[in-house]
C-alpha cells in the first residue's frame, strides 16, 4: 500500500489543568478504503479519539502531545482556518444522532448545497445542483426535486442518517469518522446503511475510522479493529483474527458477552465496570476485572507486544490466554445456552392478551394482537420501531388505556388503567422501562425509589422498609452502599439495575421488559441479561421482553412474537423461528442482523 | 458517550449528599455573583430595622412628643409627624406590617399558583383547560387594580390583604409551573409511578414538584417583590393598617401634606420600602442567573 491515509502516533489527550488522561499512547494508521473499527465500553475514549482526528477536544480536555497526520498534514498543528476547511473537506464526521446533526429548520436540497458551496464555491448554481443530485444518488436517496424540498422531521431516521452520509462523501475526504452511526437504526436500516458506506469508502477510496460499541456490526464492517479499554489501545489486528483468536482478555470478554443472532449461547458479562480517568488503577487497568491477572499487571502496564501478522495486543499473558484458546467461548457456545432449552410445562397461561387493537388518538397502531404468557416463561416480542411493541407493553402495565380486546391475568379481565387496577393486580404486573436515564427521578435516592412500591404494596415504611430495600439491592447485584446515592452519580447498568430492583420489591408475577439493554454498553448487558434470566427462574417469573435486538431473544427467549405495523406475523418457539422462519419479514429480519459469524465477502 | 461525561459523573459522585436539593444548589451557586450579595446586605439592613427597630425606638410610636411637623432636634432625632408623634419611633415600629404582609401574601400565592399549575400539567385535559382560562381571566386585571377591587368591596381586613395580593400573584406563578412541569411529566419516572399506582398527590408533590424547583425558587422571589410593593401601596391608600397603628405606607400617606416643610416622615419609609424591593430583587436576579447557569466555571 502506499502512504497511509490517516496516521496517528503518540497521541495523548488529557483532562484540562490535571496530570490524568483521556487517552494516551494512541498510535494507528489507515490506508486508503480501509474500514477501521474502533471499540470499547463507553467512558474507555473511543469519541475522544474520533474527535481528534478533525483537531476537536471537548470542553475541558486538550491534546497534549501526538501527531494526527491525514493527507500529508498535521491536522493538530492547522490553525483555526485551515482546520476549518480540512474539516468536512478531508475529515468528515458522522455522528450519532442525525437528526442532531441537519437543521430542522432548513431543507434538505438547501443544507446538501450549503456544504457544497462551503467547500467547492467554484461550481456554478447547475454544476451544484447536478452534484446535489448525484449525491443524493450515491447514497440511494430519491434524486427528485421534491425530496430536496422536505425538512429534516419529515424523513426517516435511515433517510436522516443517509442524508448525513452525503453530506460527507460529497468533497470526497481523505477520511471519514464515524460515531456510532447505526446505533439508534432498525436492523434493516442499520444493514443498509452499513452496506452503503462499506461500498462508498471501497469505491472512492476513502479511508473510514467505525467508532462503536457493537461488536456484531463492526465484525461485517470493518477490515481491522482496535480494541480500547480505559483511554489505551489494548488490541489491535485484522477483524478475522480478533473474533477467532482474541489475545487480550478484555477482547475475549467482550466477544462472550454478545449475543449471537445465529446460534444460542451463554452470555457472560464482565464484572466490575471500566475506570473513569481519574480513578485508574496502577499498572494494567484491566487487571481488577481480569481472571489472569498475576502480581506483575497490578505493578507495571504492558507495552505494546506483536503476536502475529498486523496483531498485536497490551497484556503480559497473551501466551497463557491465547494457549488456554477458546474456551470460554467454546463454553459459551456449546454449553448450552442462557435460557433453559426447555420451554417450561404449558399450565393455563398467566398472562393473556387476545385481540388486541390499540390507537394514538385516531391512529390504530395495534390491530388484533393476540399472546399469551405463561409463569416461568420468557416470551419476546420483537420488531423494528413503530411495530407497536413498546405499545403492546404499555396496554399490558396500564398505562395506555385507549384499547380495545381482551387482557387478562391469571383468568380475570384487566382494566385498562393502572389506577383502576385492584392493588393486587398492579402488583402482580411489573414494567421496566427501556432508559434508565429517565425513569428514575432524579431527586430521589436509590433506596427512596425501591422503597415506593415496598410503601404502596405492603405498607412497609421507614426502618423495615430499609432493611428490605437493601436485601432487593442484593438480589440485582448492586452495593449497599448505593442506597443514599442519587441516579445521576450511577452509571447506566447501576441504574438500570436499580429500575430492577424497584420492579422486584412488588413481587410481581409478570414483567414486563421494554428494551432494557438498549441504552446499555455489551458487558452491562450481558450481565443485566444474565440477572435477568437467573432471577427469572428463581422468582418463576413471566417474562415479556421487548426487544428489536434478535440475538438477544435467540439467548434469552422461549417463545418470541415477531410484530411488524402493529400486527404479529409469526409467533413460535424460538429455535423453529430462527431456524426455519416462516414469515417473509423474519427472515428478512434474520438475514439483516449482522453476526460475528464472518461470512461476508471481503 | 465516553471520556468527558464519565469525568463530570466522578465529580458529581464526590459531592456531599446534603447539598444536592437543586435549590440548594441554586443558591449555592447564586453566592458567585456581586449583585446578590449587594441585594443580601441591603434586604438584612431593611429586615433588621423592621424586626429590631422597636427595640430601639426612642418613643412609642403612638405618643405625642412636640408640635406636630418639629424639624429634627435633640428631642426627636428626625422630627415629628403631622400629629407631633417621633418620626424615628414611628419609623422603627413600622416596617413589620409591611415585611410580615408581604411574606404571607407571597406564600400563599406561591402555593396556590404551584398547586394550579401542578394540577393543570399534570391532567392535560379538560381540568387544564378550565384551571388555565380561570387563571387568564385573573391575569387580565392589572394587579393594583384586582387587589383594591376586592378590598374596598369587603373593607380594610388584614387577612384579606394578604389574599388578595397572594391571589394576584396566582396566575404568573401557575404558569411558570405549569411550563415547567409539562417537560417533567413526560418523563418515564411519572409513568412508573403511574404504574405503580401511586396517588395523583403524591405524583405531584414527590415526583414533579422536587423537579421544578429551581424555577420555583426564582419565582418566590420576584414575587417576594411585588408583594412588597403592593402591599405598601395598599396601606398609603389606606386599606391597610388603620390610623392610629405605625406603619411605612400609611406613613407616607399621613405626613404628604407636610412634604416640604417636613420631609422625613415621607423620606424614611419610602427609601426603606424602595430598597428594600431593590435588595429583593438584587438577590432573586442572581439566583436566576445560577439557576439558568450563567458564570457556571467550565468543565473540569
Amino acid at each position: 500500500m502506499s502512504v497511509p491515509a490517516v496516521e496517528v502516533a503518540g497521541l495523548r489527550i488529557g483532562l484540562t489543568g490535571s496530570p490524568f488522561d483521556i487517552v494516551d499512547e494512541i498510535d494507528f494508521q489507515i490506508e486508503q478504503a480501509e474500514v477501521l473499527g474502533l471499540v470499547g465500553e463507553s467512558g474507555s475514549g473511543k469519541t475522544t479519539i474520533g474527535l481528534a482526528l478533525l483537531g476537536f477536544c471537548r470542553r475541558g480536555s486538550e491534546i497534549e502531545a501526538g501527531r494526527v497526520t491525514i493527507a500529508g498534514r498535521d491536522v493538530l498543528e492547522l490553525d483555526a482556518v485551515a482546520l476549518n476547511a480540512a474539516r468536512g473537506h478531508t475529515v468528515a464526521y458522522i455522528p450519532q444522532d442525525p437528526s442532531a446533526a441537519l437543521n430542522p429548520a432548513l431543507r434538505v436540497g438547501l443544507q446538501l448545497k450549503e456544504m457544497l458551496a462551503v467547500h467547492q464555491p467554484d461550481l456554478d448554481d447547475t454544476q451544484r445542483r447536478r452534484r446535489v443530485f448525484e449525491m443524493l444518488e450515491e447514497v440511494k436517496l430519491p434524486a427528485q426535486a421534491s425530496f430536496l424540498q422536505r425538512y429534516t422531521h419529515q424523513l426517516s431516521g435511515g433517510q436522516q442518517q443517509r442524508v448525513v452520509l452525503a453530506m460527507a462523501f460529497a468533497c470526497r475526504p481523505a477520511v471519514i469518522v464515524l460515531d456510532e452511526p447505526t446505533t439508534g437504526l432498525d436492523v434493516t436500516t442499520q444493514a443498509h446503511v452499513l452496506e452503503t458506506v462499506r461500498t462508498l469508502c471501497r469505491h472512492y477510496g476513502v479511508a473510514a475510522l467505525y467508532v462503536s460499541h457493537d461488536l456484531a456490526v463492526v465484525a461485517s464492517l470493518a477490515d481491522r479493529m482496535l480494541v480500547m479499554y480505559a483511554g489505551r489501545i489494548v488490541e489491535s489486528g485484522p477483524t478475522g483474527v480478533l473474533f477467532r483468536d482474541p489475545a487480550h482478555p478484555y477482547t475475549r470478554r467482550l466477544i462472550a458477552a454478545i449475543p449471537d443472532v445465529r446460534r444460542r449461547r451463554n452470555l457472560v458479562g464482565i464484572p466490575g465496570h471500566a475506570p473513569s480517568p481519574t480513578q485508574r488503577p496502577s499498572g494494567c487497568t484491566f487487571a481488577p476485572r481480569c481472571a489472569y491477572a498475576t502480581g506483575e499487571c497490578r505493578v507495571r502496564f504492558p507495552s505494546v507486544e506483536p503476536v502475529g501478522a498486523h496483531h498485536s495486543v497490551r497484556c503480559w499473558h497473551h501466551t497463557r490466554v491465547r494457549a488456554e484458546g477458546s474456551a470460554l467461548l467454546e463454553s459459551a457456545g456449546s454449553a448450552g445456552s442462557t435460557a433453559s432449552k426447555q420451554s417450561p410445562a404449558p399450565t393455563s397461561s398467566l398472562l393473556v392478551v387476545r385481540d388486541l387493537c390499540a390507537w394514538y388518538g385516531r391512529h390504530p397502531v395495534l390491530h388484533n394482537v393476540s399472546i399469551a404468557l405463561d409463569a416461568g416463561e420468557c416470551m419476546a416480542v420483537a420488531g423494528e420501531s413503530g411495530s407497536g411493541k413498546t405499545t403492546l407493553a404499555r396496554c399490558v402495565a396500564g398505562l395506555h388505556p385507549t384499547f380495545s380486546g381482551e387482557l387478562m391475568l391469571a383468568g380475570e379481565a384487566l382494566e385498562p388503567q393502572a389506577r383502576r387496577r385492584p392493588r393486587a393486580v398492579r402488583r402482580a404486573i411489573q414494567y421496566v422501562f427501556q432508559s434508565p436515564y429517565a425513569s428514575l427521578n432524579p431527586r430521589r435516592t436509590v433506596g427512596q425509589i425501591v422503597a415506593r412500591p415496598l410503601y404502596v404494596f405492603f405498607d412497609l415504611g421507614g426502618r423495615e422498609a430499609r432493611e428490605h430495600v437493601l436485601a432487593h439491592l442484593e438480589r440485582v447485584a448492586l452495593s449497599s452502599g448505593l442506597i443514599d446515592r442519587y441516579p445521576d452519580q450511577l452509571s447506566g447498568g447501576e441504574r438500570q439495575r436499580v429500575a430492577l430492583a424497584r420492579a422486584l420489591a412488588a413481587e410481581p408475577q409478570v414483567l414486563v421488559c421494554d428494551e432494557v439493554t438498549s441504552a446499555l454498553d455489551v458487558s452491562v448487558q450481558a450481565a443485566l441479561v444474565e440477572l435477568l434470566v437467573e432471577l427469572q427462574r428463581s422468582m418463576n417469573l413471566g417474562l415479556l421482553f421487548i426487544t428489536h435486538n434478535l440475538a438477544l431473544i435467540r439467548t434469552i427467549a422461549h417463545r418470541v412474537a415477531v410484530m411488524s405495523v402493529g400486527r404479529i406475523v409469526e409467533s413460535a418457539s424460538v429455535e423453529s423461528v430462527f431456524v426455519s422462519p416462516k414469515a417473509d419479514y423474519t427472515r428478512e429480519l434474520l438475514a439483516n442482523s449482522p453476526s460475528m459469524n464472518l461470512t461476508f465477502p471481503r | 458517550m465516553s471520556g468527558v461525561p464519565s469525568v463530570q459523573a466522578a465529580a458529581l459522585a464526590t459531592g456531599p449528599s446534603a447539598l444536592r436539593a437543586p435549590w440548594l444548589q441554586t443558591v449555592v451557586a447564586s453566592s458567585r455573583f456581586k449583585r446578590t450579595w449587594i441585594g443580601l446586605g441591603i434586604t438584612a439592613a431593611v429586615v433588621a430595622i423592621a424586626l429590631l427597630g422597636p427595640v430601639f425606638s426612642p418613643y412609642s410610636p403612638t405618643e405625642f412628643v412636640a408640635p406636630p411637623y418639629e424639624p429634627p432636634s435633640n428631642e426627636a432625632w428626625l422630627g415629628t409627624d403631622y400629629l407631633g408623634r417621633d418620626v424615628l419611633s414611628r419609623f422603627l415600629w413600622g416596617g413589620r406590617s409591611v415585611l410580615g404582609l408581604s411574606i404571607l401574601a407571597t406564600v400563599f400565592g406561591l402555593g396556590f399558583g404551584i398547586l394550579v399549575g401542578l394540577i393543570s400539567a399534570y391532567m392535560r385535559n379538560w381540568i387544564d383547560d378550565v384551571l388555565m382560562r380561570a387563571m387568564d381571566v385573573l391575569l387580565a386585571f392589572p394587579q393594583i387594580v384586582f387587589v383594591l377591587l376586592l378590598i374596598s368591596s369587603v373593607g380594610p381586613q388584614l387577612w384579606l390583604i394578604v389574599l388578595t395580593v397572594g391571589l394576584s400573584h396566582a396566575p404568573r406563578v401557575a404558569r411558570v409551573t405549569r411550563g415547567a412541569a409539562l417537560e417533567v411529566v413526560e418523563r418515564d419516572f411519572v409513568k412508573s409511578a403511574e404504574a405503580l399506582g401511586e396517588s395523583r398527590w403524591s405524583i405531584l408533590v414527590g415526583e414533579l414538584l422536587p423537579n421544578i424547583s429551581s424555577p420555583l425558587l426564582v419565582e418566590f422571589g420576584l414575587r417576594l417583590t411585588y408583594s412588597i410593593g403592593l402591599v405598601a401601596a395598599v396601606s398609603f391608600l389606606g386599606f391597610g393598617l388603620q390610623p392610629p397603628a405605625a406603619d411605612w405606607g400609611l406613613m407616607i400617606n399621613e405626613n404628604r401634606v407636610g412634604l416640604t416643610i417636613q420631609p422625613w416622615p415621607v423620606a424614611l419609609p419610602v427609601i426603606a420600602v424602595g430598597l428594600l424591593t431593590v435588595g429583593t430583587n438584587l438577590i432573586t436576579d442572581g439566583i436566576a442567573r445560577a439557576a439558568i447557569g450563567i458564570g457556571r466555571s467550565s468543565a473540569a
